[in-house]
């Protein structure tokens, strides 16, 4: 440290502040922990239920996709004619 | 068959998320009541970190809960900053937030430079000098 620090050194006024803030703890109220899990167990639902209508969206979506295609798709051209001997249409 | 072994799981969170909060409510709880200075607001800003600590209880795949937690804390608080500019008591009265956070993660929690200024997303020499700000501020008031 340079000696331009006048007073204590910043260690010595940092440990003063720690001294400071770790006072005495506030009580913990009882039900802390049990309202934090039940909040938790919502935001799991509700993931969960996110999880779920992202599937129902695209499975629909592949669903749809399957019959737009399916409704596009040239159909074949009916097989020609059979040919008679020699190779030649029959009349 | 799967429900069983989900309710099971379930159980197991519960039982783990339990331990985990006996022990480390009180300190994180002081520590939220500093950053928030009203002890009810402080209260709510960890029911609703520690909220997110039990969903995601099975996803931290080795990383320890507390200091999830605590990342949780200290980012809700940085969200809502501006909703605690203005004093509201406590020892940390008339600190801004962003110093209050300083002081918190470095002196009472005892995080690493380093560390602590990733978690505040600064430099480590801005914390370094809002640090010794609000080390002169708290002096001073003294």
């Amino acid at each position: 440290m340079s000696g331009a620090v006048s007073g204590p050194l910043p260690d010595r006024k940092e440990a003063e502040v720690r001294r400071m803030l770790t006072g005495a703890h506030p009580p913990v109220p009882a039900d802390l922990a049990a309202r934090a899990a039940n909040r938790g167990h919502r935001l799991l639902r509700r993931r969960r239920l996110l999880r779920l209508a992202l599937c129902a969206v695209l499975l629909a979506a592949a669903v749809a996709a399957g019959m737009w295609v399916a409704a596009r798709w040239p159909t074949p051209p009916s097989p020609p004619a059979p040919l008679g001997s020699w190779g030649l249409a029959p009349r | 068959m799967v429900g069983a072994r989900h309710g099971a799981q379930e159980r197991r969170r519960d039982r783990e998320f339990e331990a985990f909060t006996a022990g480390a409510a009180g300190r994180l709880l002081h520590a939220a009541t500093l950053l928030t200075g009203d002890p009810a607001e402080g209260e709510r800003l960890l029911v609703a970190a520690l909220a997110r600590t039990y969903a995601d209880w099975f996803r931290m795949r080795g990383d320890d809960p507390y200091d999830r937690t605590r990342q949780e804390l200290t980012t809700r608080f940085a969200h809502r900053a501006w909703r605690y500019r203005r004093p509201r008591g406590g020892l940390l009265d008339r600190l801004p937030p962003r110093e209050r956070l300083v002081l918190v993660l470095r002196l009472y929690e005892g995080l690493p430079e380093e560390q602590a200024a990733a978690q505040l997303g600064l430099p480590a020499e801005r914390l370094r000098t809002l640090c010794l700000r609000a080390v002169a501020a708290m002096r001073s008031r003294a």
